[in-house]
């Protein structure tokens, strides 16, 4: 199963959020976590992380350091800051207000 | 994973891949190495997982996705790393790797232009020499500012109307420089040669923005250039000055005397080919230091801003007024030109949408001190113009003076109500930018109209 392109761009943030939220990661990692938490139905083109990273890291919900991986080479490390969590927080309540209405309708649909 | 070693294929692969990605110009430094860095990761998860190298690596190409759609994407988040790019590449996203080998050969030629133009009139029998030197002084602009102007005309795809413009503009500025009968010392001449420089900047500028002047942004981005250009020229003349050390320290230990060789070719041809070479280094972002102007800005304002309230309180806890000399007034042109800088390259690193911060005050702070001591200065002046007179030296220094300060004056005004969040910061940005030309218009005054105006004094 395909997403649509705009749906993968509006649950990119809370998912990049709510991975960092289970502590520090890095690009490679957070598309490794996406793909297992979704069984591989989320499909993201890896390149297209780190402008996300980059955006969040500007509007300060993310920080991140340089740090080096296991074999020695320069890796960039994010950490979701405190405006992130309470981001993640907000976007949480939102998601289950969409996914509360999908549902009733949805359910509603399925007692007809 | 020592292993890369053992496979100078996929090792080959990938620094290809690199280079591909270092050639999008919203993909920076750390950003390659950050993307490598994955691609590599997962490289490496594929060859574990019982791929050969270069499946494995045409697999992670494939997942990061095509080089277009990435760039793209960094390129709307990084929109201020794309500020040159957005006029250089008229046709579209491509950059053909011959039109930018064109283009070295081009900016070469155009340097080696510049550098035998300033040794043309030695053929007319005007000797590179002191005698002579207010004549290459007055025309120095003419070497080396058409050809660059030549360079972005050629560049944007200037319209045939424009180029005509550009060019009587350049004519009529040659024109002024040398049909008024300046004497050796005239102080209208002096005026000539450092006022026709600014004016023939527009020139410059119009060509910079490929005609389109008054559409939004084209000015602020050759503001940019023309900070970077100054910091890339004092760069590359700094290592012109090392070269030339050494030409003459060399030649002089085997008891040669070069110095004619430094003084008549390598610095006058060097100073006027390095304009050429800075501009396209600008332009070409081969740039290490790039968007350095903004940098210094934030360096130096608070500094700046201290000295002058340092400055103001000594002023007033001693009581020692402004000793009014001769070059008192050009001493507070510069200030209030520097603190103009300072504006002008703070506000071109902004983000016009941000909310105002402690640097937003700062600058207000830093135009305020700069006003009043001004203020204090022209209040001394003034009591003592009747005295002076009105020569054109004075008569110009007051003029600029006085752009100066209504530039400073608005711009604090401006920058006072949108601390108070009554006002958006593009009405600054707005305000310096409507403000260029002013600067231009009032050099060509000063170059058309002092000289006559006061009988080539």
């Amino acid at each position: 199963m395909d997403l649509g392109k705009d749906l993968v761009a509006a649950s990119a943030t809370p998912l990049v959020l709510a991975i960092l939220a289970e502590g520090d990661s890095y690009g490679y990692a957070i598309i490794k976590r996406v793909n297992e938490l979704s069984g591989g139905h989320l499909q993201w083109t890896d390149g297209m992380l780190y402008p996300v990273l980059h955006r969040l890291e500007r509007q300060g919900l993310v920080a991140a350091r340089w740090g080096a991986s296991e074999i020695g080479r320069r890796r960039k490390y994010y950490r979701i800051t405190r405006d992130g969590r309470a981001q993640l927080a907000a976007q949480r309540e939102q998601w289950r207000v969409v996914d509360d209405t999908l549902h009733a309708i949805w359910m509603k649909a399925r007692t007809i | 994973m020592t292993a890369f070693a053992d496979h100078p294929p996929l090792e080959e692969q990938i620094s290809q891949w690199r280079i591909y990605l270092r050639r999008r110009r919203a993909i920076n430094g750390p950003d390659v190495e950050e993307l490598e860095g994955h691609l590599r990761d997962q490289v490496a998860a594929l060859t574990n997982a019982g791929l050969t190298g270069d499946e494995a690596f045409l697999v992670a190409v494939k997942r990061m996705g095509s080089l277009d759609a990435l760039s793209r994407e960094f390129a709307r988040e990084h929109s201020e790393r794309l500020w040159k790019q957005l006029i250089i590449a008229p046709d579209g996203a491509g950059e053909a790797a011959h039109t930018t080998h064109r283009e070295t050969i081009l900016v070469v030629l155009l340097a080696v232009a510049a550098a035998v133009a300033i040794k043309a009139p030695v053929l007319f029998g005007v000797q590179f020499a002191d005698e002579n030197a207010p004549f290459y002084a007055r025309n120095l602009s003419f070497f080396v500012l058409p050809l660059l102007t030549g360079y972005f005309a050629w560049k944007r795809g200037l319209t045939a109307t424009t180029k005509v413009l550009l060019a009587v503009t350049f004519a009529a500025g040659a024109l002024f420089a040398n049909v008024y009968p300046f004497g050796p010392d005239s102080h209208t001449g002096i005026l000539t040669v450092l006022h026709l420089p600014i004016a023939l900047w527009l020139a410059v500028g119009v060509a910079y923005a490929g005609g389109r002047w008054f559409a939004g942004g084209a000015r602020m981005d050759f503001v940019r250039f023309s900070g970077e250009l100054v910091i890339y020229y004092v760069l590359i003349a700094l290592g012109g000055g090392v070269l030339t050390g050494f030409t003459v320290m060399m030649f002089q230990a085997i008891g040669i005397n070069v110095e004619w060789l430094a003084g008549q070719w390598i610095i006058p041809c060097g100073a006027m080919g390095a304009v050429l070479v800075g501009s396209w280094l600008v332009e070409a972002k081969q740039s290490v230091v790039e968007n350095m102007a903004p940098v210094l800005t934030r360096l130096f304002t608070p500094l700046f801003t201290v000295v002058l309230l340092v400055f103001l309180a000594t002023m007033t806890w001693t009581g020692s007024p402004i000793q009014v000399e001769r070059e008192v007034l050009i001493a507070f042109d510069l200030l209030l030109a520097l603190v103009v800088g300072l504006v002008l390259y703070a506000a071109s690193a902004r983000d016009p949408q941000a909310p105002p911060d402690l640097f937003d005050a700062l600058q207000l702070v830093l135009i305020a001190s700069a006003l009043l001591v001004d203020g204090v200065a022209l209040a001394a002046i003034a009591a003592r113009i009747s005295e002076f007179g009105f020569t054109p030296n004075r008569t110009a220094a007051l003029g600029e003076n006085l752009i100066l300060l209504v530039n400073l004056a608005w711009s604090a005004w401006l920058y006072a109500r949108f601390l108070r969040g009554r006002g958006q910061f593009m009405a600054l940005e707005r305000w310096q930018m409507a403000y260029l030309p002013v600067y231009s218009a009032w050099a060509a005054l000063v170059v058309i109209v002092f000289p006559p105006l006061f009988n080539y004094l």
